[in-house]
């Protein structure tokens, strides 16, 4: 018995949602009174997750590109290794590829969306999302091994003052026919998947020309640009800033929305997000019942000002 | 080229969700059901396929009688056949175990499910059917393009995307950017009344094989009200962020 935690790295380094994982692989540890293993591909400084509970590390040298159906494999490999009955992994895009597969490598039963630890171990229940945010459902797994899918910025990272192991793992592992051509990524942007901040603005705006100050403000808040789904179907932004209900969803510790109505297909994707703050000309638009703060007022006059007012904060704040 | 559409019944995104039986049913009263908005987006694409390339599309639904109407909407937009597995839906793996039955028996080239459904947002059904099927996955599929026997997708990654080169049989777990939004179609007469006339077949289910059970449902805590700021007051947004909310 054991937990495996799969910490994705980017370029070598931790992602934040892998240590948040990490994290949370520590908390089931402890509750099970067990070890927390880790599983990594061609990270730096592995040592570094000790800092976050993991007890033992198994890491890969071998494997290039990614590739979801041999990721799942060695992760499947790792877990027989450990005996591991617990295996968690992140909700960024790659993890949320590799858990459907592995699920059925391990004949395990997933649960992604994941917002807390199990309140039972026995039966298994965790509580997930549902309904896109409208809801919450608790989920017993009922197979001998769980895969649990924790949600961005859901349980936090919790430093710990311990050491890891650090093993080196080399399995055989599976051929795949699907590879890898080419990739586009800006790699100086926060993404909305990694994302503490997001700025987000909507039809409001009335053109694509006027992004530059979303750009600006979400630069000095270190944040990532979204939009409502009518800006991209307008083509104003790219699909990929597309949040909500049929878009990405957004769970950051701060959601700015600017010139965005609030409709329901909109705040069900980013509800997740704890803290929101709306800047409509509209006081009856209804994504101030959503929101934690508002003004009332026009995003030409007021973004400018919070540009500049945060600029004189963040100097004095540095 | 063989394909099928899997079709999932939700709620359409307007609806109000609510739950029955001590919290521990979805309440299905007075809501209004559609195809997933992802499987739309992949049965257009289908559509694509069948007018530019020949092919075949079949649609599939895991569900009760209920589903059938939603089934009867996507052979009015165009698929050629439907086929309902009449089962209940306890989970993703269940569901993805009575597809795989579906697709072995059909000998599908390319299989077109949805990134996720918008209902449990699982996300996992289209992974675990090309698991089981042992056939070749792409999700978050933004294009896909196929000639002969070799399939070109694009993935949406976190903060881009990527080009991937891969061979049928393929699964992909598809979404908007698979068409665009204007490209969709609304049912015309014509479709409906050719529908009414198009096979839907009930098929049993073979096997059960559920790993997950949802037990329970809640609904996110009532928030409190709103706090105003003044349009020239930002000093106090600020103070509120950073102090308050502390996430400044
Ligand atoms: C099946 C389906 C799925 C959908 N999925 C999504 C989804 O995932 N995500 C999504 O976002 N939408 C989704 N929608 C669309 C949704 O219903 C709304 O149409 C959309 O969210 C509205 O976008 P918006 O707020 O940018 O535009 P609008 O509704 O046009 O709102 C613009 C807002 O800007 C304000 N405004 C105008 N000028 C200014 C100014 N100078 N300064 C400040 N504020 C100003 C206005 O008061 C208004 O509130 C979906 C719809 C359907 C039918
Ligand atoms: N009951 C079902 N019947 C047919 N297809 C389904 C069903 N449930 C899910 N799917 C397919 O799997 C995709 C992802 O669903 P999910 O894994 O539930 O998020 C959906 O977009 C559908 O294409």
């Amino acid at each position: 018995m054991s937990v495996l935690v799969y910490t994705e790295s980017d370029q070598g380094n931790f992602k934040k949602a892998a240590l948040e994982a990490a994290s949370y692989g520590k908390a089931i540890a402890d509750a099970m009174g067990t070890t927390l293993t880790a599983l990594t591909f061609k990270a730096n400084d592995v040592s570094k997750l000790g800092d976050y509970g993991v007890d033992k590390v198994l890491n890969i040298d071998s494997v290039n590109d990614f590739n979801a159906k041999i990721y799942a494999d060695a992760i499947k490999k790792a877990a027989e290794n450990e005996s591991a009955t617990v295996v968690v992994l992140s909700a960024s895009a790659d993890s949320k590829y590799i858990a459907p597969l592995l699920a059925v490598g391990l004949n395990a039963g997933y649960v992604p969306n994941v917002v807390a630890t199990p309140s039972n171990l026995n039966p298994f229940t965790v509580k997930r999302t549902a309904f896109t945010n409208k809801a919450f459902c608790n989920t017993e797994i009922s197979t001998p091994i769980k895969i649990v899918g924790v949600s961005n910025n859901s349980f936090g990272i919790v430093e710990k003052d311990a050491a890891a192991q650090i093993e080196a793992f080399a399995p055989d592992l599976t051929t795949s026919s699907t590879s890898v051509t080419s990739i586009d990524k800006a790699n100086d942007k926060v993404t909305i998947a990694d994302a503490e901040v997001v700025v987000s603005a909507g039809r409001g705006l009335k053109g694509p020309e006027n992004w530059a100050m979303i750009e600006e403000l979400a630069d000095i808040l270190g944040a990532a640009t979204a939009c409502s789904k009518p800006v991209s179907d307008l083509g104003w932004r790219p699909h990929s800033e597309h949040v909500g209900q049929t878009g990405k969803p957004v769970a950051t510790n701060l959601y700015i929305a600017i010139g965005i109505s609030g409709a329901i297909q909109h705040l069900a994707g980013i509800n997740a997000s704890k803290v929101k703050v709306v800047i409509n000309t509209d006081p009856d638009a209804p994504f101030f019942k959503a929101a934690d703060y508002g003004i009332v007022g026009d995003a030409f006059e007021v973004v400018p000002k919070l540009i500049e007012k945060l600029k004189v904060f963040k100097a004095q704040n540095a | 080229m063989k394909i099928l559409v899997c079709i999932s019944h939700v709620p359409d995104t307007t609806s109000k969700i609510n739950f029955i039986e001590d919290d521990s049913k979805f309440d299905s009263n007075g809501v209004q059901f559609v195809i997933n908005p992802n499987d739309e987006f992949g049965l257009t694409r289908a559509m694509w396929f069948k007018e530019k390339q020949n092919a075949t599309i079949d649609v599939v639904s895991v569900g009760g009688p209920e589903t059938e109407p939603t089934l009867r909407k996507a052979l009015a937009i165009g698929a050629d056949a439907a086929i309902r597995v009449n089962a209940s839906t306890p989970d993703g793996y269940s569901v993805a175990t009575h597809l795989t039955e579906v697709a072995r028996k059909g000998n599908y080239d390319l299989i077109i499910a949805g990134r996720e459904s918008i209902d449990y947002n699982g996300g996992m059904v289209p992974g675990m059917l090309a698991a089981m099927l042992d056939a070749n996955f792409v999700t978050n599929c933004i294009s896909l393009e196929v000639e002969g026997t070799t399939a070109i997708a694009i993935r949406e990654i976190d903060g881009g995307k990527e080009i991937l080169s891969t061979v049928l049989p393929l699964v992909i777990g598809g979404q908007k950017g698979l068409v665009e939004e204007s490209d969709l179609r609304i049912p015309n007469m014509r479709g409906i009344m050719m529908a009414r006339k198009k096979p839907l077949t009930v098929v049993a289910p073979e096997s059960d094989n559920s790993a997950t059970n949802s037990v329970s449902f809640e609904k996110p805590a009532a928030r409190g009200a709103v706090k105003l700021v003044e349009a020239d007051n930002i000093d106090e947004l600020i103070n509120l962020l950073h102090n308050e909310a502390k996430v400044i």
